[in-house]
């Protein structure tokens, strides 16, 4: 049975009681102890560097050329804070229950509650670090709303709060790697997990300009590398983010948690061809000021799609604000997952707009109309310019097309409440783990996860281990563990470049993406999930005896890093689609059409499905095994999600 | 529809950072105009590992122009030829049938190239390490809106903060100077309370390791600010040096340490 | 933060040294166009000369003028070691680089305007400087009736001339000098070195549309509202006046005397 180790006692008091309850390692014998971070987006850079203030040598790792690149850059929108500067009722509590609520019920209660209290420190900590957030004339902080709540405590950044908070975190790192705290490995990829005795005790990482495959020995080992929305070959991640660090932790005994549920973002710029390598995202802040619309008839949409009569053509009467129709609460602001959904349903209807008719209308002519061009530019100048290099198209004189596309994945390694992996010693932060979003992450809550995770959290609970460990040996460089890892991950790298067929990886990347997208991505069935079984099935032995890999491991090798990439992710598909088929329910961003209410919403299954879903690796081609967390709600009433 | 082109490509090749690289010609076949430049040289490799080549190296991450990871010098231009974007946001419908486009790196002594068209830019990170912070721990810290910030400073601040540590200045500079790289950061916490403690100090730190690591020094032409994709002003550099010089001729409690 | 290195081993101490030369120079080249501008006075050089004498032998003007000499001397020397280490900071230069898309030619160049100007320079001070000091000038005696202002001139041989005076006897002021003005009128009666002048004025003019401004870019000193009034400086006076001030004097004496 899955122990949380949610501490005892009242909800509101869990955290200053554990906090109290754990271990401490006292000051001279913290630099004893080696901790191995690996990603240095914020839960990782926010992490290395709280960790190393404390006392601890740290060593980061990230395969980007400097830490201040990882994906956590990307982030638009902002980061919520219960601060309630705004006096318009916000308070830890409600921050909490949006979440629970926004994830669907599907969350745990007690990491909720912690990541609604420590907000409002992370918002102190990057002010002092001297991010420069948005602020009135008056100059304190300026927030703004986001979807899924009804208060304004979303802090920002103009439209790069991600790049922001990102960027403060790596001078704090940075800091810590001038005092010599902190060794930074830059373009470096984690290719496994070294475990001696059951608990996590290194890494075996491949330089990735000199292909060297090195062994790396640390008290704990830190999974803060992300998700894995890549899968879908288009998201909206990076090019380089990737499942294989969580992956290998997995396979060494890591049980991984609701790998179905992936977050389909409503605002992003729809696929325009074959040749499209990625998706782009535009803030959820714009559905603040734009308002979501399709024609009203097919063959108005027929026609916008053939070109004969322009969006400005169509009339007020003719047109339908579908999401202010359905929810008239919430609006345009109602959740992603709920957004994405009704984008499909209406696409679906056959009233989608654009040349190929897979978008929807994002209009900003009654904002510009109201506060006019220039209020406009200064909210989202930077989101309109990047739109109109992708699409040619002058979104202040004709509405946007938007279409969903993956974005962010809930699930991830199952950590208790310490962030502790099934591998003692082995931790998981920000997305990489599966803690607070439930089901369905809320807008502005994944930069605030992780940085919780990573200055708030993780300095306490890694503490308690390394207390307990009871004593201050350093680890054995010369353990066998390295060794035999060592000489497994190059087999497998030998192995992969011994491919020599005649399709290249990202061909059959693409074709993963395809089965993903059409049987696991915003609708699923039974039916249809198992067909993806059987596909990935067959593509994974076609990757490992078709797929074309070149040149040597001892150079920069692009070729190479992406099969390693590739080749788990074609095992981590099937773990997904297994997961869909297990949860005969649907439940914020995973939507089985088997289960939904007759208004077309999606109806969870209470008495069956109050789990975390949780996967131990059994063995190559082997089904895992499913373990569940029951989720245990004291505090917040499960009821079915209503934005009307 | 989109427009189908045909496109030679001169490309740096160059193994690693060692060997002695060259140009090497490559034909872009079929390239639609509503693809961005790097899916162009997707396809490109897509071709190359098909025939059994080896792909052309670039850097490149987010394609969504914030990472600064991409770069590239396309017919002598950092980052192509509109202003104000990275590679990644440079459309195909910027270039016509039948062009020939050099590609090469980024050429600075202190970006030394690793493969083809990706360079070393670690020495970035060392001048950020150099003081491109403020010493602050975790925790311990008063309330966010005790430090009240006007908003013409706090948003003056976060326009040089927009620095996406790409290094298009200094491939765009005729000096491979970094100073536009190095004031932005210096300005973000020159303007800030947050930044006032240290402030002599950092900008001494980081000119130090700036020129330690052998970039050239400004001219003051503005090719850097032309090109960079973020928009950073040149008056970054004038506060630098403003604030550089300050710490070495008025602030004699930061020089006599 | 450790200590930091000494300024002028730095590279901004280096553009400090630039920068404050420049202006230096710059502040020169409006006394010497003013003082000049006798030049044009039709009076056989009679004020000209004096103000020649005036500036050769009074004290603080002596010293101002020391000064200006180890001005173009460091002006040109750190110039050339800038020039060396910017050199070194891109060793490799790029097959294709579109300067114009991104700066001005002349802000690129300086460095040859500025060598073209320092070949003026040593002409310039051959023809005048050298041979003012070194009595390979004509002589000239001006005797001017106090009672009506009349003045008329002879030409003096080396051994009448002995040394510069400038007495009164029975109400007629007698000046003897070294008769710089006609050595100006002699030498530009040569159309190459009046071409030469003209040349290098444009030159000058080039240097410092970007110099000027650039000097207080370096120095810090940026403020939206004064860098108008400089730049404004830096292209009408330092970049129109003064260049066709001093061009206009070859071409008087090549054309009208």
């Amino acid at each position: 049975m899955l122990n949380s180790k949610v501490p005892a006692g009242p909800l509101t008091e869990k955290w200053s009681k554990h906090k109290f309850d754990m271990k401490l390692v006292n000051p001279a014998n913290k630099r004893k102890f080696t901790i191995i971070v690996v990603g240095t987006g914020l839960a990782g850079a926010s992490a290395a560097a709280s960790l190393a203030e404390l006392g601890y040598n740290v060593k980061t790792f990230c395969y980007q050329d400097s830490p201040r690149r990882a994906h956590s850059i990307a982030a638009q929108g902002g980061i919520n804070a219960a601060k309630n500067y705004q006096n318009d009722g916000d308070s830890v509590y409600r921050l909490f229950y949006d979440t629970i609520k926004g994830g669907d019920y599907r969350a745990r209660e007690a990491n909720v509650y912690r990541l609604a209290e420590v907000s409002a420190n992370i918002i102190d900590q990057c002010v002092a670090q001297g991010v420069p957030f948005a602020r009135e004339y008056g100059g304190l902080l300026d927030n703004r709303s986001f979807g899924g709540a009804q208060v304004s405590r979303t802090f920002y950044a103009r439209g790069q709060t991600g790049q922001q908070l990102l960027l403060g975190a790596y001078s704090a790192l940075n800091r810590q790697i001038k005092k010599g705290k902190v060794k930074s490995y830059t373009r470096h990829e984690m290719l496994d997990l070294v475990k001696i005795d059951g608990h996590a005790r290194g890494v075996i990482t491949r330089d990735m300009v000199s292909g060297k495959i090195e062994a790396h020995e640390g008290h704990a080992v830190l999974l803060c590398t992300g998700g894995y929305g890549n899968v879908f070959f288009l998201s909206t991640n990076a090019m380089g983010c990737n499942v294989t660090a969580a992956w290998r932790a997995y396979k060494r005994g890591a049980f991984f948690a609701n790998p179905c549920y992936t977050q389909i973002h409503p605002t992003c710029i729809p696929v325009t061809g074959d040749h499209q390598s990625k998706l782009t995202l535009m803030s959820e802040s714009l559905r603040n000021d734009g308002r979501v619309w399709v024609p009203k008839t097919q063959e108005m949409s027929a026609k916008l799609r053939k070109g004969e009569i322009k969006p400005s053509d169509i009339k007020e009467e003719d047109r339908d604000y579908f999401l202010e129709r359905k929810y008239p609460s919430f609006g345009n602001l109602v959740p992603r997952d709920v957004a994405s959904r009704n984008a499909k349903e209406m696409v679906d209807d056959g009233r989608g707009v654009g040349k190929s008719g897979v978008a929807v209308f994002l209009d900003f002519k009654d904002a510009i109309n109201r506060l006019g061009e220039d209020a406009v530019r200064a909210r989202y100048g930077n989101l309109f310019d990047m739109y109109y290099q992708i699409t040619d198209e002058n979104p202040y004189q004709q509405p946007m097309r938007i279409y969903p596309a993956v974005h962010y994945t809930m699930g991830g390694v199952w950590v208790d409440y310490n962030l502790m992996t099934t591998v003692p010693g082995l931790y998981a932060l920000g997305e990489a783990n599966f803690s607070d979003h439930g089901a369905n992450r809320l807008g502005a809550s994944a930069l605030m996860q992780g940085l919780s995770d990573g200055y708030f959290v993780i300095p306490y609970t890694v503490g308690d281990y390394l207390a307990n460990l009871g004593n201050f040996n350093p680890v054995d460089k010369n353990h066998p563990a390295f060794e035999q890892t060592r000489s497994e991950v190059e087999s497998r790298i030998n192995k992969l470049l011994k491919l020599n067929g005649t399709k290249t990886v990202d061909d059959i990347h693409k074709e993963l993406g395809h089965i993903m997208w059409e049987y696991c991505g915003m609708a699923r069935t039974a039916e249809g999930l198992t067909k993806a079984k059987g596909l990935i099935q067959e593509l994974r032995k076609e990757f490992w005896s078709n797929a074309k890999v070149l040149g040597e491991n001892d150079e920069m090798n692009m070729s190479l890093e992406k099969a390693g990439r590739v080749a788990d992710f074609l095992e981590l598909g099937e773990l997904m689609v297994d997961d869909a088929l297990n949860r005969n329910e649907s439940c914020g961003g995973h939507f089985r059409l088997e289960s939904q209410t007759e208004e077309g919403e999606a109806k969870r299954d209470d008495a069956n499905f109050t789990y975390v879903s949780a996967w131990e690796f059994k063995g190559d081609e082997q089904a895992a095994t499913l373990h569940k967390e029951d989720l245990v709600f004291e505090n917040v009433e499960l009821t079915q999600r209503s934005y009307k | 529809m989109a427009q189908h082109m045909n496109l030679t490509l001169k490309v740096w090749r160059q193994k690693n950072d060692k060997s002695k690289g060259q140009f090497v010609t490559v034909q872009a076949n079929d390239i639609a105009d509503d693809m961005s430049f790097l899916e162009m040289l997707d396809i490109v490799n897509e071709d190359l590992t098909r025939k059994g080549e080896d792909p052309i190296y670039f850097d490149h991450d987010c394609r969504e122009g914030i990472c600064g990871m991409c770069s590239l010098v396309i017919n002598g231009r950092p980052h192509g030829p509109k202003y104000g974007i990275t590679t990644c946001q440079l459309h195909m419908r910027s270039f016509h049938n039948g062009q020939t486009i050099v590609i090469e790196p980024w050429r600075a002594a202190a970006f030394p190239v690793l493969k083809d068209l990706a360079v070393d830019r670690t020495a970035f990170d060392r001048i950020q390490q150099a003081g491109g912070y403020v010493n602050v721990n975790t925790g311990g810290i008063p309330d966010a809106n005790a430090i009240p910030v006007p908003k013409r400073v706090a948003d003056e601040a976060f326009e040089s903060a927009t620095c996406i540590g790409c290094g298009a200045c200094v491939a765009a500079c005729k000096n491979a100077s970094a100073m536009l790289f190095v004031s932005a950061k210096i300005s973000q916490f020159a303007l800030l309370p947050q930044g006032q403690t240290e402030r002599y100090e950092r900008a001494q730190a980081m000119v130090d390791q700036m020129d330690a690591e052998g970039f050239g020094s400004c001219t003051n032409t503005g090719a850097c600010e032309a090109e960079c994709p973020k928009g950073i002003k040149l008056s970054n550099i004038a506060r630098m040096n403003r604030e550089y010089f300050s710490a070495k001729f008025f602030r004699e409690e930061d020089v006599h340490q | 933060m450790s200590n930091s290195k000494p300024v002028l081993s730095s590279s901004l101490g280096r553009k400090l040294i630039m920068s404050l030369t420049g202006i230096f120079l710059c502040t020169f080249l409006i006394v010497h166009l003013i003082g000049n501008l006798q030049l044009f006075n039709n009076d056989a050089g009679y004020s000209f000369n004096k103000y020649a004498y005036l500036m050769t032998h009074f004290a603080p003007i002596k010293v101002v003028s020391y000064l200006l000499y180890a001005s173009i001397i460091l002006h040109a020397v750190y110039a050339l070691i800038l020039t060396l280490k910017n050199k070194a900071a891109r060793p490799v230069a790029y097959a294709q680089y579109d300067g114009k898309a991104n700066s001005k030619w002349n802000s690129r160049n300086m460095g040859i305007l500025g060598t073209v100007i320092l070949v003026f320079l040593a002409t310039h001070m051959q023809n005048f400087w050298w041979k003012y000091h070194n009595d390979q000038v004509p002589y000239i005696e001006y005797r001017t009736d106090l009672a009506t202002g009349e003045t008329t001139s002879k030409e003096l041989t080396a051994s009448e001339f002995r040394d510069y005076q400038e007495t009164i006897e029975n109400n007629v002021e007698i000046i003897k000098a070294k008769d710089l003005y006609k050595q100006v009128d002699f030498a530009f009666q040569n159309i190459g070195l009046v071409i030469l002048y003209l040349i290098s004025m444009a030159a000058l003019a080039f240097h410092l549309i970007h110099g000027f401004t650039s000097a207080f870019q370096t120095l810090g000193l940026s403020h939206k509202k004064y860098i108008p009034i400089i730049q404004g400086l830096g292209v009408w006076l330092f970049g129109v006046i003064i260049p066709i001030g001093f061009a206009l004097m070859p071409l008087y004496f090549y054309f009208v005397k």
